[in-house]
């Protein structure tokens, strides 16, 4: 298959890409940031996602959804990308649904599914408990407690968690933290007795939440897949999100580029505008050479998810850990290329570097990535 | 959602398949050790091995030698996804390029764009059959990065053109056959519009040639002369004065060549040949966590590569590519190619350094290692790459 998009998919950019920029300039975040907006997004534009088909992209027709690839959810966080637009989109319509979808039974895709296609349910994945990214250190305890499981424990860097209606948690029912064997998902009710959570106001103004459950009660019904024997459905439903948001760095570098490619090609200094300087031109050229990389590594991975979710976890690790370079790279520049500019908060350019820096840690930063693939690798 | 192959495509990859497991050798399914192992082609050419000769002869009857140039001009006809095809299932089974040749990589696009058809029909086939070994004469002593400088003089005579002056950095000019070559024909002219792109026999009268010794102890470059040697003015491709044109054309397909030279995923991995050297902890991981992090890192970059390489194939067929695009790939792929052979230094330590030994097969390592410090001035320095990128791609002022 090609590595380039199909007519279809260009098609899909350009409605993505008309709405996002119409209705979610960078100047949308900024608004809620300032007005310190309760939900942190805007309700009215993620309807009109629902209503386009975005919000039950992956969801399969059968359950009131579209029915795509993550190739094409890979061209809508791309867009996403582009404006910083705050969304529901990565956790419900990409990691949330994915897991539902992977590992749901018929009851709990019939339940949740339809919601998610709708926009009328938001949910997301709790994973991470340290301060960095590490599934098998999932220490979130679950223990059998009559026909279900009471969970105690807390998790950070849980996107969208001040908002959603479903928590799907990563717990461990056997085993002790490090341990591939004893891991299970659990369905969990934010409104649950025991569950709190604590909207975290993050430095890229995006949302996200700790939660905390103290001895919350689960029914069985409410294991998604495979007691103790989680970890996989885990890896795959990692991996989408990992993809999806490689490319949400890859919309943010291009987008970051393109501004200060502009800018040099407007700055005077020295009488001659800067991007005459040779300087600026090779650094400008070669971060011009990591984003094309970094945007094809993408595209592989997000096709190679297509294939099979199973075996793209070499992609995958490529495709995170070279966009995460490249975006940390292409925000530096932009910064330095805008000189004073860069630094002040009234210019854009500082929120694409503080989302980068969150996109980094979002699902395994660089280091991990590169250090799955040496492990993959027997090295 | 993902687009299965079509029923027709399948087909033939299930054809191609077959064909290859059966007509491949074992012998040919792992990268060439040495240039001496690599097939060239040409009037003199020799085999090495018997299975080099089986494979090749098969390869070109089937015309795959050059799979996706046209049938009547000796290639395999193959359409984009046919050949792509072919290309992933020969990597499927490490199966090395049957003949290694200027004339496929830089000569043969050039003349299906800019040749006329008497010129197609009488160089294509030789490229295609291995009988013609090309070198290129593009870079002179005076006229290196500023190729557009170049001196060498073309004087109209009748209907011939008499050439005099010198080409530097000539590959293998002592091996080949003819010569693809930039002359000036209009010495008043500006410097991009008075070169002519000129083809003539290394064997005419007033051609000498000799190798450059390079601090790898080989000399793969010649230092080539021309003292008067009289070439038929048919034998300018495209328009006299126009070569430059031409010139640029074969540059890119020149870059993306060179730019392939990192992409060698086929082997073992460089982790596993540094374990080797440098062992390993308890858990099998490389016992040097710097060396380590260096080649993952190294891993990274040069799949993400592979992707793009990948898809700047995909853009050019589908007409999408930026005609500059091979020069962001050149300078990408040989700085990588140039890490990859310091990793390589690193990890094998004193191992690497024997130069002359049966053991070290005559210092293989440190005499690649140091070709490789080529790869970033040839073809357009990594500096010039950056330049093009930079004024042609992103329409930088003044670039």
């Amino acid at each position: 298959m090609a590595l380039i998009l199909t007519e279809e998919q260009s098609m899909l950019r350009d409605s993505a890409r008309g709405l996002i920029s119409d209705k979610a300039p960078v100047s949308h975040l900024r608004h809620l940031r300032d007005s310190k907006d309760p939900t942190g997004f805007s309700k009215e534009l993620w309807h009109s996602f629902a209503e386009m088909g975005f919000a039950g992209l992956l969801v399969p027709e059968e359950f009131g959804g579209s029915g795509l690839g993550f190739m094409e959810a890979g061209v809508v966080m791309e867009e996403i990308g582009r404006t910083l637009m705050p969304s529901p989109f990565l956790a419900t319509s990409v990691v949330a649904a994915s897991a539902l979808n992977r590992g749901g039974n018929a009851a709990q895709k019939t339940e949740y599914l339809p919601k998610i296609a709708s926009g009328s349910l938001l949910a997301t994945l709790a994973i991470d408990e340290g301060a960095k990214h590490r599934p098998l250190r999932t220490n979130l305890q679950a223990v059998r407690a009559g026909n279900g499981f009471k969970l105690s424990g807390a998790k950070a860097l849980v996107v969208d968690g001040h908002v959603a209606d479903l928590f799907i948690v990563a717990a461990r029912t056997a085993g002790s933290a490090g341990e591939r064997d004893g891991l299970t998902l659990f369905l969990v009710n934010p409104a649950a007795k025991g569950v709190s959570v604590e909207r975290t106001i993050m430095v890229d103004a995006h949302n996200a939440a700790r939660i905390e459950l103290a001895n919350v009660e689960v029914t069985a019904d409410s294991v998604l897949g495979e007691i103790d024997q989680g970890a996989a459905l885990l890896d795959g439903v990692l991996d989408i999100g990992r993809g999806a948001v490689a490319a949400e760095m890859v919309g943010l570098s291009d987008e970051v580029f393109g501004r200060t490619v502009e800018y040099l090609k407007n700055r005077k200094q020295f009488g001659k505008l800067i991007g005459e300087f040779q300087a600026l031109q090779h650094r400008a050229a070669e971060l011009y050479v990591d984003i094309e990389i970094s945007r094809a590594a993408t595209m592989k991975a997000l096709q190679a998810l297509d294939a099979d979710v199973a075996k793209a976890a070499s992609s995958v690790a490529v495709a995170k850990a070279r966009a995460g370079t490249t975006a940390t790279r292409a925000v530096q520049e932009g910064v330095q290329m805008h000189g004073g500019m860069g630094m002040t908060d009234q210019f854009d350019i500082g929120f694409f570097m503080k989302r980068a820096r969150v996109c980094e840690e979002l699902f395994g930063d660089a280091n991990y990535h590169t250090e799955q693939l040496a492990r993959a690798r027997g090295y | 959602m993902s687009e299965t192959e079509s029923a027709e495509l399948e087909q033939f990859r299930n054809e191609t398949r077959a064909w290859l497991e059966a007509n491949c050798p074992p012998e040919m399914r792992k990268p060439a050790t040495s240039d001496a192992d690599v097939f060239w082609g040409g009037r003199n050419a020799k085999f090495s091995s018997e299975p080099q000769r089986i494979w090749f002869e098969r390869m070109r009857d089937k015309g795959w030698t050059v799979p996706d140039w046209p049938k009547e001009y000796g290639g395999g006809g193959l359409s984009a996804a046919e050949h792509k095809v072919l290309r992933s299932e020969m990597a499927r089974i490490g199966a090395r390029p049957p003949l290694s040749s200027f004339g496929i990589w830089m000569l043969g696009p050039a003349l299906l764009k800019y040749g006329n058809e008497a010129q197609k029909k009488e160089h294509l086939p030789k490229i295609a059959a291995g009988e013609i070994r090309w070198c290129q004469g593009y870079s002179e002593p005076n006229a290196g990065s500023d190729l557009a400088s170049l001196q060498t003089r073309a004087e109209s005579d009748g209907d011939d053109f008499v050439i005099t002056g010198s080409k530097i950095w000539t590959s293998y000019a002592n091996y080949a056959d003819w010569i693809f070559c930039l002359v000036r024909t209009d010495p008043a002219a500006k410097k991009h519009d008075g070169i002519s792109f000129i083809l003539f026999d290394m064997t005419s009268k007033g051609v000498t040639t000799k190798p450059i010794l390079l601090i790898s102890g080989y000399s793969p470059f010649c230092e080539t002369f021309f003292d008067g040697v009289r070439v038929p003015k048919s034998h300018v491709v495209g328009t006299v004065n126009r070569g430059w044109d031409v010139a640029k054309y074969l540059l890119q397909h020149e870059r993306a060549m060179i730019s392939g030279m990192g992409e060698r995923g086929v082997g073992r991995p460089l982790g596993q040949i540094a374990a080797d050297s440098v062992g390993t902890d308890a858990q099998g991981r490389l016992d040097d966590s710097m060396l380590r992090g260096r080649i993952a890192t190294f891993d990274v970059d040069e799949a993400a590569l592979a992707a793009c390489a990948e898809r700047a194939v995909d853009l050019a067929k589908a007409g999408q590519a930026h005609p500059a695009f091979s020069s962001a790939m050149k300078y990408y792929g040989t700085e990588l190619n140039k890490r990859r052979y310091e990793i390589l230094m690193s990890a094998g330590g004193v191992d690497a350094l024997e130069w002359e030994s049966e053991r070290s097969k005559q210092g293989a390592r440190p005499r690649a290692w140091l070709r490789t410090k080529a790869n970033s001035i040839e073809g357009g320095t990594s500096e010039v790459m950056l330049g093009i990128v930079a004024k042609r791609i992103l329409d930088l002022p003044g670039a």
